[in-house]
């Protein structure tokens, strides 16, 4: 026993820690999937269709077979592939059509790069070389790629045999919901009230690539006792149970490793195809096998984001009050449904509403199959669509109304005095503070001042014209309340564990059932243990993503690490200070009543007695002296079920320079507070809303995957699918406000998501501020010089045709070596 | 990455190289600073029998004054080029263009003539040497040619180098004291041009004496706008002169239509680029 000073360590929570985990990941001294070297490793590369849509006829793989180093080569069948059905999590209606997903094509391919074989061989330059000479007889059919053309009669079906291409309808209607009136109607009277209009828009939510940095991988060793599989993953929980689930094997013989993964931003929330196919070859040959993609086989197959058809109609007061919101949506499924992606733009259904009280409000999606990648969810997942929509929508009814566009939110919003507040589509806010973000935004931004230099802008005629784009947001995030998701007809939960294991030495291991790819989350985790249990930062050592040692979680999406599984890190702490505290007083021979924790230590009220949490844990290691009747044992486990989302929300204010000339869009000056509630480290929080904020602004301004007549993607390589650096960006202002979160302990809320979620309308109601002056209605996304161009001119009924061809982009470097050159011209 | 498989030399010599080509035949390609080359493998659209490198040969590297030309080695980088004191004083238009080239990464390993013999039409490096009147040397089996820019590139992809020759140097006359601006348009900063417009002018006593200006991406080669250049020279430096004389900036070309831009739109551009190269330039 030992008698200790009050040395309690500085206060963890609130450091802008560096992130412990960097220095393995930049240094590359980390192992990811494709790093696995296992003796005996075969290698497989996947052969895939040229075509959107087409049946299968023979398979030649003779050729391949001769190739030095090939193992074997497999067709569907072969392998029992294109009888398996990959996993749809999401099943949001109870009539919801869903088509067999096989693991590679057997008798049809549904879209341009679906697999219809696989190589194995010793290298993968072998299967490579291989995968080249299988010959496949495809009979072409009509590609669908329009939803609206799908929805029509006689369209061509993307599986015939569902009988339409309509995968499900999903309505919400606050009249029948009890949670406001009926939109339709309160529509219905505005058209006829003379203090009220009606205002539509259709808005579109292009086709995204997530574009992880670290391209898919697996490895599959099948001679252990149990099966091991590594994966690039962002769900290495869902990934084990869905395989024993969708193969039929025992769960308990599977063994999912995430190691270090490099980024997923919703991309890797999946069961992939590849992963099962890799599964199927190693079972088959009895051998570890690999699989990793090229960036190209990335772009075209691993899931696609957004790809909505927005319809809004607000009814509004003359003087600015919303009185209804009607969303029609089209979502485009792509040619199957992935693990949860029927319920992504589902997700956007709570959203449209936004930070406003609007009082009566219908939402109507339709899911639509093309023969296209799949979508599924991508960094924001619903909610940035939701809130483009609705935030497009309050400028355009303040241009409409003529009321300076902040007011106009102003006049509508949830003020800070309502919470917590309940939607009308239902959800309780707990806190937030729109003004307190709004006024300080604002003085950053110096809104007023840019405001004058826009209109002096004006006046000179001046060749760059300045916009300004407001985006006031919220989401719902920290997904999510188990409850709720059943009720949503989700597949899972939304609950999280957290186990705490004392070393002998006082040190901690800390197993976290989400599982990061680049967050920062064993920097964030060890600050809050190191604060709750009292011990240094680096005694916390976070372990994560190996199915063996976390044998429970639901992994990392829905910017839901922190809210729900670091709430369970706080439980787990709390039961090892409760089964510490006996032990505690047994060894300092005072009644457990009279034991006070803090920061670290035990101590006897009222005295300077005390004993370390590091002491304890030596004890109970010992074991040579411990009360009768409990366990000399420490560690904790717990599980936390969130009972509400989290709604982070914030203020973001863009302005842009346009080049009237050429129609460049230059980012002049991007401020934005948010209110993320508690603050663990503000580094990681600041790093989260700059990635946000790229992603988001890249959807407004330069990402898009377009596809052309027959089905084929147009941007298959990094040259064609127009992604930001650090160049093409500027110094964001960011800051904080900080209402805490009242639905969990730390008072937080979730912030992976924040960024993108606000961004993208801020800069395209950027970019039309600037150019409506010239009767520009609406420039879709992404506002690229070309069609910012071709707006303006043909608003001014000026020289443009705009004639947009419909073919690869740049026209440049790779793009046109492939299209252009010449037979016999220069490699 | 993984290419199909080749047999690779990497000769040290100029004759050498010249050698090696000739005993590997059609499907023999060289190699530069591999930027555009390891792509086309990476991607399989091209698979050589043998490549022959030509990253050892010394020769080929450097740039030096000869008489009244500066001399650029093939193999001199892109990163070199920018940093080469002789060329920013006597050929600053190739400097400033060969700055707007992708990344320090992809500065540091390409070669100006690797990106000429390239002859991407969104190249940056073309319209430069057109307009500067720069002259190709190229050796093969029968010794060493020269020939001048405006017979050097052909079409998209295509120059005046036969199968088995190679390009080891690039002679710019000298244009000490010229003003010079490289007006790249692209959609983000590491992107290939949609336009750009290659200009560098002489300004004598606020009149404009000679100007040269090469459009980059206005057709399958790079195109000189002569039309600007006669309306220029002998003209008061102004905007007004400046931009009027650019209205012509699109004769002659014939652009394509992309996602990126139409036909019309490249046409439009070559005009505002081109009044904004020269002001720039001339500034
Ligand atoms: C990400 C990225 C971005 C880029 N952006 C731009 C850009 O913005 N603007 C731009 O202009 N370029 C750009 N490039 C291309 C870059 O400039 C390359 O350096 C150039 O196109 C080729 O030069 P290289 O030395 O790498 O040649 P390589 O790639 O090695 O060779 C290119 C071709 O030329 C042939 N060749 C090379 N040298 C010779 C020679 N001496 N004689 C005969 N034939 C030869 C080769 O056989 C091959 O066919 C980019 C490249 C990358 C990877």
């Amino acid at each position: 026993m030992t008698t200790v000073e009050n040395d309690a360590p500085a206060q963890e929570i609130g450091r802008d820690r560096r992130r412990k985990e960097d220095r393995r990941l930049i240094t590359g001294r980390t192992r990811w999937t494709d790093n696995q070297a296992l003796t005996g490793l075969l290698h497989i590369s996947i052969v895939r269709s040229p075509f959107a849509h087409a049946e299968i006829g023979s398979i030649d793989t003779g050729a391949a077979k001769q190739v030095p180093g090939v193992v074997a080569v497999y067709t569907a069948s072969d392998l029992g592939a294109d009888a398996v059905q990959l996993p749809c999590a999401w099943p949001i209606t109870k009539d919801m059509k869903s088509p067999q997903r096989p693991a590679l094509a057997g008798s049809r391919v549904n879209f341009a790069g679906e697999g219809v074989a696989v190589v194995v061989a010793r290298s993968a330059a072998a299967a490579k070389d291989a995968a080249e000479l299988v010959e496949v007889d495809y009979s072409e059919l009509e590609p669908v790629l329009d939803m609206e053309e799908a929805l029509k009669e006689g369209a061509t079906l993307v599986h015939p045999e569902l009988g339409t291409n309509e995968n499900a309808q999903w309505v919400f209607d606050s009249g029948e919901a009890g949670s406001g009136g009926s939109a339709a109607e309160a529509i219905a009277a505005a058209e006829k009230a003379d203090d009220q209009v009606v205002i539509t828009r259709r808005f579109r939510q292009q086709r995204l690539v997530p574009v992880f940095m670290e391209p898919r991988s697996t490895v599959v060793d099948p001679t252990g006792e149990q099966l091991v599989m590594w994966s690039s993953t962002q769900v290495p929980h869902i990934l084990k149970t869905m395989l024993a689930l969708t193969l039929g094997l025992p769960e308990h013989k599977i063994r999912v490793i995430a190691p270090d993964v490099g980024g997923g931003f919703g991309g890797k929330i999946a069961v992939a195809p590849e992963e099962v196919v890799t599964l199927l070859v190693a079972q088959k040959l009895g051998k570890p096998v690999k699989w990793t993609e090229t960036r190209s086989e990335s772009l075209l197959t691993a899931h696609h984001g957004r790809d909505q058809i927005q319809d809004l109609t607000v009814a509004v007061t003359k003087d600015g009050v919303i009185k209804a919101l009607d969303v029609k949506l089209l979502a485009d499924m792509g040619a199957y449904l992935g693990l949860v992606g029927p319920g992504v733009p589902i997700l956007g259904a709570f959203m449209f509403n936004a930070i406003y009280k609007i009082p009566a409000y219908r939402f109507d999606c339709t899911n639509v199959f093309t023969t296209k990648t799949l979508t599924d969810a991508y960094r924001g997942a619903g909610r940035p669509e939701a809130t483009f929509g609705i935030e497009r929508m309050m400028d355009e009814v303040a241009v409409e109304l003529g009321i300076e566009p902040m007011e106009l939110r102003k006049r509508n919003w949830i003020k800070h005095e309502e919470f917590p507040f309940t939607t009308v589509s239902t959800l309780t806010y707990d806190t937030g503070n729109y003004e307190a973000a709004t006024d300080q935004a604002m003085s950053m931004f110096d809104y007023d001042g840019l405001r004058r230099e826009q209109e002096e802008r004006r006046q000179r005629g001046d060749v760059k014209q300045l916009g300004i784009g407001i985006s006031t947001f919220t989401e719902m995030c920290g997904l999510a309340p188990s409850r709720v998701l059943g009720s949503l007809d989700y597949g899972a939960g939304g609950w999280e564990t957290a186990s705490i294991r004392m070393l002998p030495t006082g040190k901690a291991e800390v197993v976290v059932g989400v599982s990061p790819h680049g967050q920062g989350h064993e920097t964030a985790f060890s600050q809050i243990i190191a604060d709750k249990l009292g011990i240094p930062f680096d005694d916390v050592e976070i372990l994560h993503g190996d199915t063996q040692s976390s044998y429970r979680g639901l992994d990392t999406y829905g910017s839901r690490s922190l809210a729900v599984g670091g709430i369970a890190m706080v439980k787990a702490a709390e039961k090892v200070v409760e089964k510490a505290k006996p032990i505690a007083a047994h060894m300092l021979e005072a009644s457990e009543d009279d034991i006070e924790f803090t920061a670290g230590k035990f101590s006897v009220k009222g005295t300077d007695k005390g004993v370390g949490i590091a002491d304890v844990a030596l004890a109970v290691f010992a074991a040579h002296d411990y009360p009768e009747g409990i366990e000399p044992d420490i560690d904790a486990h717990a599980t936390f079920d969130p009972e509400n989302f989290s709604y982070p929300h914030g203020t973001h204010l863009c302005a842009v320079e346009v080049d009237t000339e050429t129609g460049f869009v230059q980012l002049h000056k991007y401020v934005c507070v948010d209110d993320v509630g508690t603050v663990i480290n503000p580094l990681i929080v600041e790093g989260q809303i700059h990635g946000g904020l790229a992603q988001g602004i890249a959807q407004a301004l330069f990402e898009e995957a377009p596809y052309d007549e027959s089905g084929t993607l147009l941007s298959g390589t990094l040259v064609d699918y127009t992604l930001p650096s650090a160049a093409d960006l500027i110094n964001f202002d960011t800051a904080n406000t900080s209402t805490p979160s009242t639905t969990n302990p730390l008072g937080v809320k979730g912030v992976g998501e924040a960024g993108t979620i606000a961004s993208t309308p801020a800069v395209v109601n950027a970019v039309l501020d600037a150019v409506r002056q010239y009767g520009v209605k609406d420039i879709d996304m992404p506002t690229t010089p070309f069609r910012v161009w071709t707006a303006i001119n043909s608003a001014k009924g000026t020289a443009g045709r705009g004639d947009e061809a419909d073919v690869a982009s740049p026209g440049a470097g790779l793009g046109s070596t492939a299209k252009d050159m010449p037979e016999g011209g220069n490699l | 990455m993984i290419p199909a498989s080749f047999d690779y030399v990497r000769p040290t010599s100029v004759a050498e190289a010249v050698q090696a080509l000739a005993d590997g035949g059609d499907d023999a390609k060289i190699l530069a600073g591999g930027q555009s080359f390891i792509p086309v493998l990476r991607l399989r659209m091209g698979d050589p029998s043998l490549v022959v490198d030509l990253g050892g040969i010394a020769e080929l590297r450097g740039v030096r004054e000869e008489g009244d030309k500066i001399v650029v080695g093939a193999m001199t980088t892109h990163h070199d080029v920018t940093r080469d004191e002789l060329l920013n004083q006597h050929v600053k238009l190739i400097s400033e263009a060969t700055k707007t080239v992708a990344d320090f990464q992809v500065r540091h390993r390409g070669t100006l003539g690797g990106a000429l013999a390239h002859a991407d039409p969104a190249g940056d490096l073309a319209a430069p040497a057109l307009a500067l009147d720069a002259e190709f040397v190229i050796a093969g089996a029968n010794g060493e040619r020269t020939v001048a820019a405006a017979d050097f590139f052909e079409d998209y992809f295509t120059t005046a180098i036969g199968p088995q020759e190679i390009l080891t140097a690039i002679r710019f006359p000298k244009y000490t004291g010229w003003g010079a601006r490289y007006e790249k348009f692209n959609r983000v900063a590491q992107a290939w041009s949609i336009v750009a417009v290659a200009a560098t002018v002489k300004v004598e006593g606020g009149t404009i004496t000679d100007a040269r200006i090469g459009l980059t991406n206005m057709a399958g080669t790079p195109v000189r706008a002569r039309g600007v250049e006669s309306a220029l020279v002998g003209q008061t430096m102004s905007e007004e002169t400046v931009r009027a004389a650019a209205q012509s900036a699109a004769e002659g070309t014939s652009p394509t239509s992309d996602a990126d831009a139409g036909s019309d739109y490249r046409e439009h551009l070559a005009k505002v680029l081109t009044g904004r190269a020269v002001l720039a330039a001339a500034g």
